[in-house]
Formats: C-alpha cells, structure tokens, sequence
C-alpha cells in the first residue's frame, strides 16, 4: 500500500481516509467519498487533492480526473463559502422554483455557477434534490431549505451572512 | 426538510415510527425495533433464509425504486453456494423528480433500513451490506451513519449478531451527484469507485454483481418493509394492498395541490382520491389539467385518465408506470411544450453518455423542443420527436433512453393538439420558464 507521508489535508480528515481505504473489499471504493469529502475540506478538487487521492488508492491521476469529471457535485474550482442551490426541476417548476432563482440571481447580483466577489455565496441551479412535497426548496451546502417565497430567502441568506460575520 | 403530513385514508406500515424519535436506537427498539431480525434467526440457521424469502413471497411486496420486480422473487435468484462473497446493496440514490421518500425514511426511521438490509442478507447469506446515499443527502447519511454506530455498539452488527454466531456488517457511502447512478448497474460501478455508467445484462447483479459476487440491489423503501413484513406475516401485509401488489407504498404528492406531502396509501389506491382528498385537491381550487403519476419518467395522464388505481398493473394498463410513486400533479395553467422541455432537459443533461441513442436522442429532442417553444417549431418537429423517442426505446445498455422516450412521448401523445397549437403561435398555459432559463443552468 502507497504510504502518504505529507498529507494536505488536516490530521483528522487525513486519518479518516486512512481508514476508509481498509474498509470495502476494493479500496476504489473510496474514491468518490474521498474526492467529495477532500472537497467539502479544501474547497474544491484541486490538483493536490487528485495527486494525494491517486496516491492513496494507487491509482493514476488520469483515473481520479475520470471519475470526477462523472459527478456534478464535485468541482474543480473554488466556490462560494455557502453555495447555494435552486432546485427547479419539474414539482419545484410548479411551485415557482425559477422565481426563486431569479430571486438568488438578483439578490446577490451572480449568474449560474458564479460566485460573489466577497467569496461568501456562490449560485447553482440544480436538478431534483430529493424535496419535492415541500417545493420550492434550495439546499445552502448540505442544508434543506424549502417551501421558499423571495422573503424567505432573503432571511435565509442574511442568516448566513450573519453567521459569517460570528 | 419534507414536513411529516398525515390523513384519515392512510394505512400505515413504513410510516408507523415517523415523527417519534426513532432514529435513537432505544427509541426503535421500543418500537419493535429489531424484533424482526431476531425473529428471522429465531427459525435456526437453516430454516432461517427459506423462511424469510418465502414470508418475502407471500407478502407480494414489488419493488419501490421503479420498475416492481417482487422482491421475494428476485432474492430467491441468488445461487446458495458461491465462490466469491454476496452482497446487499440498498439504493438511496433517489434522484428520479418527483420523489422525496426515501429522503423522510432515512430521516424519521433509520434503523428500519439497516434492519430491512440485515434481514435481506440473512436471506441470501451475504455478510457485508451497503447503502448508498445520494450525495445531496449528507444530513441524511450524517443519520444513517450514527444508528449503524449505534446497531453495532449493540451487537446487532459485527461478528455475532444478536448473538446468532452469524457475521453482518454494513458500510454506508456517498454518491456525488448522478441521476443515473440510481439504476442498479450504475450504482455498482459508482460504489466500485468508477464513473456511473451502466453494465450489459446477463449476467444479472443476482448471479454477478458487486466487486463479481452476488448482489441484490433494492430501492430503500423497499428494504424498509422487510421487517414489517417479517413481524406482521406476508399475507397480512399482502391483504392490504390490490391485487398481485402487495401491501403499501410511500407517494410523494408534490406540484399543484393544496397538501403535498409523502402519504402512505395502500396500493391500488385511487389517483382521483389521491389527489383530491388526500392531497387536499387542485391548489387554489383551480382545474386538473394532467398527472405525472409516478416520477418524471412516467408517462403522463390527462385529467380524464385519473380514475385508475395506483398500483404498478393499473399504471401500466393505461400506458403508464407507477414508477417511484412521485405523484407529479399540474393544474390548468401549465404549458405542456414547457413541462416536456423542461423534463427532456432534465434526460439530456443527466445521460451518461454511455449509449449512443441515448445521448444523441436526449440532446435532439431537447434541440427540438427548444425550437418548438422559442416559436420556430415546424409541425414535422413533432413527428421528429416521436421518430427519435420510439428509436431510443429498448436500445440502450440500460432503462435511462426508456425512462427519457417515454415521458416524451406521452407528452406528444396525448397532448399533441396543443403541441399543434403551439406550433401556430396559439400557447396555451402560463410560461414558468424564460428563454434564459432554456439555455442556462442546471442541465448546461
Ligand atoms: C435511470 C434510472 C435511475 C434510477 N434511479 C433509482 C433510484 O434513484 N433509486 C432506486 O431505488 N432505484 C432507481 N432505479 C431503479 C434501479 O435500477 C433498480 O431497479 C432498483 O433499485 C431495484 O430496487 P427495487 O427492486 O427494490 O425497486 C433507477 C433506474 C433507472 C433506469
Ligand atoms: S423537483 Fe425540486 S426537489 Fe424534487
């Protein structure tokens, strides 16, 4: 097994990919928690985070670079410290997820996978997260938001801000 | 987060712990929690996996991620001796529009699911499970991920469980974002770590499936009946659903009606009652104009198509599917040109490219049907979209080109005179969409 001797990520993430390399019949299996959760760390797939991945899992670059272009959560550019994604797939279409987004998109004066100049937000349109009976819905990173008016929003994404400002 | 919703028609099975803490593990064990798996050793070792696939008969129960294959059936297909490990693999991919289920069974019951998956490799004796999770659903598996921690502080995991001498454990994983790791072959290859692309059948993920060995893949509701089933008896829970569909089903109602919500019917249950009653009826007491009856690739209904029942027979009777059971509902004011737009975008953006019909077929109909809603539509366009539909079905690797022809066919179908009429400069509906929001965005 290739060993890591300097790892970019920090102690406890790097620990956890020591383990998560042991646990599945094939250690490829670890590659997609891996890249994603390299890039809920660093921020997005770097170049760093391909190399120390391939690495670990003994495999090429080139091989870590296919399976990341598969996924469209992983990116290769940073984004937003709060990413906010606008479902308007087709029960959120109904319920008026595009004005949601065109809400997001004035609000904080981006486009589709733009991010503001501060670095705080960055907007997605996404397809059907998965909250369909509470449409319209928005996921801020990991969290739900739904049932969403423009107000809504608006209280939503001061509260970030907010707590950025903590 | 979905909101829990309840009415007086519902039949609870699945739904029986929601809302009531159980996703501490003392919680579900209070309520009856794992006395389904202990009931299954309780037969002996080698009563044990016959007796469970046969309650798993009995009980009719069809399988919740799409197509209905019944379940007892499809573990009755893995081999009794095999040279490389089995395996479990639940499917908690849940990306098919519409469907929001699985999303509240991972929240409000964890622990059913991790005992639906134990009791599922009892059966087919596999010692190791996996449940894949959607990446968008890291709270979720932040759930799931602490009640495994929980089942195996307790013993109901590991080495021996529940002191049975038998071995089980489970690994639970993240997808990153494909729609189309939800089909099971897909599925396989993403938690082999590989891009989701789809593997040629035969040979079957019963015979060779995960890392070469046998592998049953069940949608998470499905998995989340077995222990019901094993505690209730499987004619019990057969009763009460219709007929040759056993039991109940979990349907996201979502789109214009007054109570959206995950509801608990029985199967067979009427889609006009569904909809009306138990959903609370058309938003703002407008008219019904059509139905998605079971997730968006399920070809659609008009509103004089809803009286049927829900279940996976009646479905198809009509030229439909039940599907995932995401009941889609549109009032009168939606444009069906940009609900079929804005569904075939949906396809092309998520075919993995594996097929050539598919990807070609997705990325034509949606270049039609753009032209056809910007007003340069000729009328041939229509028949240009059935040609290029008809010709994806059944001719590809997997059900993706199936699950994107057949909702635009129904589109083109049944609304045909108001494709016609669009055609003409005659729109019906009120647009939703703008033409930035056609060619920016999520499928782009
Ligand atoms: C494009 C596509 C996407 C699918 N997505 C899902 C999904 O998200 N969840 C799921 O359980 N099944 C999904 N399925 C169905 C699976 O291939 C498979 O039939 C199912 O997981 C089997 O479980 P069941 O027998 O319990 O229904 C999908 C199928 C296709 C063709
Ligand atoms: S359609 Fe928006 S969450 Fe499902």
């Amino acid at each position: 097994m290739s060993t890591v001797t300097k790892s970019i990520f920090t102690p406890e993430l790097a620990a956890y990919f020591d383990r998560l390399v042991t646990v599945y019949p094939l250690k490829r299996s670890a590659l997609i928690p891996m890249l994603l959760y390299s890039q809920d760390e660093v921020g997005y797939v770097s170049e760093a985070v391909i190399q120390e991945i391939a690495k670990r899992l003994d495999l090429f670059d080139l091989d870590v670079r296919s399976v990341l272009s598969y996924y469209s959560m992983l990116r290769t550019k940073p984004a937003g410290k709060y990413n906010v994604q606008v479902c308007t797939n087709i029960s959120c279409m109904l319920r008026g997820g595009y004005e949601i987004l065109d809400h997001c998109k004035r609000r904080l004066g981006i486009e589709h996978k733009q991010t503001t100049a501060d670095g705080m937000f960055s907007l997605e349109e996404v397809e059907c997260i998965g909250d369909c009976c509470s449409a319209p819905a928005m996921q801020v990173n990991y969290e739900f938001h739904d049932e969403l008016t423009p107000q809504k929003v608006d209280e939503i994404l001061d509260e970030y801000a907010a707590e950025d400002r903590k | 987060m979905p909101r829990l919703v309840s009415h007086p028609d519902e039949v609870i099975v699945l739904k029986r712990r929601f809302g009531q803490g159980a996703a501490k593990i003392d919680r579900y064990i209070a309520l009856d929690g794992y006395a389904a798996a202990q009931k299954a050793i309780a037969q002996g070792k080698d009563a044990m996996p016959g007796w469970i696939i046969d309650t798993m008969k009995a009980s009719g129960l069809r399988g919740r991620g799409g197509a209905g294959f019944p379940t007892g059936m499809k573990w009755s297909f893995v081999p009794k001796t095999s040279a490389k490990p089995k395996y479990v693999l639940v499917n908690g991919d849940e990306s098919e529009p519409g469907t929001c289920k699985d999303h509240m069974l991972f929240r409000e019951d964890p622990h059913a699911v991790i005992e639906g998956t134990i009791i599922a490799g009892l059966a087919i004796g596999a010692k190791t499970g996996f449940i894949y999770l959607r990446g968008e659903y890291r709270t979720l598996l932040n759930i799931m991920e602490h009640a495994v921690a929980d089942a195996y502080a307790r013993g109901f995991l590991g080495k021996n469980i529940f002191g049975s001498g038998l071995g089980f454990d489970i690994i639970t994983q993240t997808g990153a974002g494909a729609y189309e790791v939800g089909e099971e072959s897909a599925l396989m290859e993403s938690l082999e770590g590989k891009r989701g692309v789809p593997r040629i059948r035969p040979p079957f993920p019963a015979v060779v499936g995960l890392y070469g060995g046998p592998t049953i893949i069940n949608n998470a509701e499905t998995i989340a009946n077995v222990p019901h089933i094993l505690l209730m008896g499987g004619e019990a829970y057969c009763q009460l659903g219709s007929e040759r569909n056993g039991g109940t089903r979990l349907f996201s109602i979502s789109g214009h009606v007054e109570r959206p919500g995950v509801y608990e019917l029985p199967m067979g249950y009427p889609l006009r009652k569904a909809i009306y009653e138990v959903a609370g009826g058309i938003l703002g007491g407008k008219e019904l104009k059509a139905v998605v009856p079971g997730g968006a690739s399920c070809p659609v209904l008009r509103a004089d198509e809803i009286d049927i029942g829900l279940d996976f027979d009646q479905l198809a009777k009509c030229g439909s599917m039940l599907g995932s059971g995401g009941i889609v509902v549109l009032d009168e004011t939606v444009s069906i040109v940009e609900f079929a737009l804005r569904t075939i975008k949906f396809y092309q953006h998520e075919s993995c490219g594996w097929c050539i019909p598919c990807r070609e077929g997705t990325d034509w109909i949606k270049k039609t049907l753009t032209r056809v809603y910007e007003g340069g539509g000729a009328k041939k366009d229509i028949e240009t979209v059935q040609y290029v539909a008809e010709n994806m079905m059944g001719r590809t690797f997997c059900p993706f080109g199936d699950a994107a022809a057949m909702p635009t066919l129904g589109f083109v179908k049944k609304f045909r005179k108001e494709f016609e009429d669009y055609i003409e400069g005659k729109k019906a509906g009120t647009p939703l969409m703008t033409e930035e929001h056609i060619l920016v965005g999520a499928g782009h």
